[in-house]
């Protein structure tokens, strides 16, 4: 497809616990284009997580990626080794994770968490000595000021203890972009925060893409937070997309049953005193699952034809979802 | 660190010192054995002269009194005469000190030097046979007594390979002239390389033994906290960066990795004192340790109360510096 700067296709993540396999990402296709934000919804344990964390190669054991493609920037990142993948996250991919209290290290000071990517990636900088040191320190200053972190100067030296929530997670989104990546991955970006520090993270995560022209890949589990700021959508399900397409189109119209429940269940200011609808039942265990629609046990419109495999139907030119219903409409 | 917490640690030393005092006095009197039957031995006197020499050494006054004639003259750091040396206990303990602090300090440095690269080995191979083989190694180290592994050495290295020596610190031919009592030292001083090489493999077999339980413990809590490290987010963080393995291991993993090892590594060092008796008795070293159990054979109250002493007062120092440690490596503490 043209344009894309990722591409994800039929990639398998399985972890081997005791109890047994779970596929935690099953056969997912993702595409990230140039310059666009994709939200990634899911619940926790969708594989919306697993899926980016395959991606960049984390996978944890006992995980493992067990099939599939991943193209980045043309180039095929699962035949890399782990010294050209090192090269790419970092530089070409970077990747923010829900809670910066943890994901920051409490021994090293802020300034040292920058300096050591630039030390890893930045090719620009002075090869040693002072000159070296200089620059690092200028573009370090540069990020925290891009991610409007004030006197940053002096809170180089400082821990990450000393700052405040959304201070660290903007100082965690700094040190994302210190090497201006092709494409950031914002894991839960906001659900560690308060609402109010909530909208200005997004809205400097919004603003800095504009301004880099980079891709977005934001996961959430908040679809207010897509509607606000994804071009598209990707709704995830055990393991599997359900839907996909442009957001406005997918949230003002959804196709899939577990995407109508989902924005069913989303408190509204107009319905006050009306009773909120969740999605009845439990999200399946994914070991040993049948070969069937997942959502079946909870979906509304279920019948037999759901026990069957069901795959992804194109549902708009833009637009795809796995559900059988979608033939029937336009029939 | 404020003033005021420094001279609260000072006071908290205060009844630590006081509630030692007390145990070892009383257990020293309660135990069997006569220092003045001792003294004469087979020799023959008369009683007078049996009572003259109790009450030159004040062991004719009831045990309280002792008691507290003995904490009057120790917090005037005055711990009286060791009834064999007959030489002030302070100095006798002085002369013995550096042999027991190169020992000690020697086999802190084995330890740290082997159980911190193998427990660090140990966690990013969690699992594998090199895991296996240490945890069943760590689980030996702690539990083989030190007096058995000491002379399981002795016969291997000294007896039967006679590539090392025996017991003592340095061979009888070695002119040394003390400077600083460390021979390590001091043999460099006189830029005498074959007597410091000697004191070295004097130094080697008693330091593993001392050091042995010390490197279990230490691999095993830094394997441990190593482990629980790189569970944590800010490596996961500090991988999607991507820096080298080595960086992520070494600078983002094993600097928390390692708070409570020195904690821990402080604190065991307090332990080194008591196997110091047990290593220095087996392996003939002029020192501290030997000198105490020599004492309390011969029922030697002053010098065994002085020692002891001794030993709470560097226990607790130790404890003191695990805490400086922990809050020099962990910015989030402050003491």
């Amino acid at each position: 497809m043209k344009d894309a700067l990722l591409e994800v296709r039929g990639l398998r993540t399985v972890f081997e616990t005791r109890a047994g396999r779970v596929c935690a990402v099953d056969g997912v296709d993702v595409e990230v284009r140039r310059g666009e934000c994709l939200g990634i919804v899911g619940e926790s344990g969708s594989g919306k997580s697993v899926t980016f964390s395959s991606v960049m190669g984390l996978v944890k054991s006992p995980g493992h990626i067990e099939s599939g493609t991943v193209v980045f920037d043309g180039r095929d990142l699962r035949g890399l080794t782990p010294r050209e993948m090192r090269a790419v996250r970092g530089r070409d991919i970077a990747m923010t994770m829900q809670d910066a209290l943890t994901a920051l290290n409490p021994a090293l000071t802020v300034g040292e968490q920058i300096a050591e990517v630039l030390e890893a990636h930045d090719e620009t900088l002075p090869a040693r000595g002072a000159a070296r040191r200089t620059a690092i320190r200028n573009t370090s200053v540069e990020m925290l000021g891009l991610v409007g972190i004030p006197s940053a100067e002096t809170r180089l030296k400082q821990y990450p203890h000393e700052f405040s929530g959304g201070m660290r997670q903007r100082i965690m989104i700094a040190i994302a972009l210190a090497c201006r990546p092709k494409l950031l991955i914002a894991d839960e970006p906001t659900t560690a925060l308060d609402v109010t520090i909530q909208a200005q993270v997004l809205e400097l995560i919004s603003d800095i893409r504009a301004r880099l022209g980079m891709s977005v890949a934001l996961i959430t589990h908040d679809l207010g937070v897509v509607a606000e700021h994804c071009d598209r959508v990707m709704v995830m399900y055990a393991g599997q997309v359900v839907e996909e397409g442009p957001t406005a189109e997918v949230i003002g119209a959804p196709k899939h049953p577990y995407t109508q429940g989902l924005l069913a269940s989303i408190p509204r200011p107009g319905l006050r005193g009306q009773p909120i609808h969740p999605i009845e039942g439990q999200v399946p265990d994914l070991i040993g699952l049948p070969p069937q629609c997942r959502f079946y046990s909870r979906c509304a419109h279920r019948r037999d034809a759901c026990l069957t495999p069901v795959e992804m139907r194109q549902a708009g030119p833009q637009r795809r979802a796995r559900c059988i219903l979608i033939g029937e409409d336009e029939a | 660190m404020s003033l005021s917490k420094l001279l609260e640690r000072i006071a908290q030393l205060l009844p630590v010192l006081l509630g030692v005092s007390v145990i070892v006095f009383v257990m020293m009197a309660l135990t069997p054995g006569d220092p003045v039957q001792i003294m004469i031995g087979d020799q023959s006197i008369t009683p007078e002269q049996e009572a003259e020499l109790r009450r030159g050494l004040g062991l004719d006054r009831p045990m309280i009194e002792r008691f507290f004639i003995f904490l009057g003259n120790a917090v005037q750091f005055d711990f009286g005469e060791s009834f064999y040396h007959r030489r002030p206990v302070g100095d006798v303990i002085a002369e013995r000190l550096p042999a027991t602090i190169e020992l000690s300090l020697v086999a802190l440095i084995v330890a740290l030097v082997t159980a911190i690269p193998l427990g660090v080995l140990a966690a990013i191979r969690k699992n594998s046979i090199f895991d296996r083989i240490a945890t069943v190694g760590s689980l030996l180290g702690v539990s083989l007594p030190g007096f058995w592994f000491g002379i399981l050495l002795l016969m291997l290295f000294a007896v039967h390979l006679h590539i090392l020596p025996v017991s003592g610190r340095i061979g009888f031919d070695a002119e040394v002239r003390m400077v600083t009592g460390f021979l390590l030292i001091d043999t460099l001083l006189a830029g005498n390389l074959r007597a410091f090489g000697d004191a070295l493999a004097h130094l080697i077999l008693p330091a593993i033994t001392l050091g042995l339980p010390m490197t279990a413990i230490l691999m095993r809590v830094t394997r441990t906290s190593m482990l629980e490290v790189l569970r944590q987010d800010y490596v996961t963080f500090a991988d999607a960066k991507g820096l080298s393995r080595r960086r992520v291991l070494f600078r983002h993993a094993l600097k928390n990795a390692l708070i409570p090892t020195v904690s821990v590594a402080a604190i065991e060092t307090g332990s080194l004192l008591g196997g110091n008796m047990i290593v220095e008795t087996v392996f003939g070293w002029p020192g501290l340790g030997r000198l105490v159990v020599e004492s309390i054979f011969l029922r030697n109250y002053p010098l065994v109360q002085a020692a002891v002493l001794f030993y709470a007062v560097t226990y607790v120092l130790l404890n003191f510096i695990a805490d400086l440690l922990y809050t020099v490596l962990n910015p989030r503490v402050k003491l």
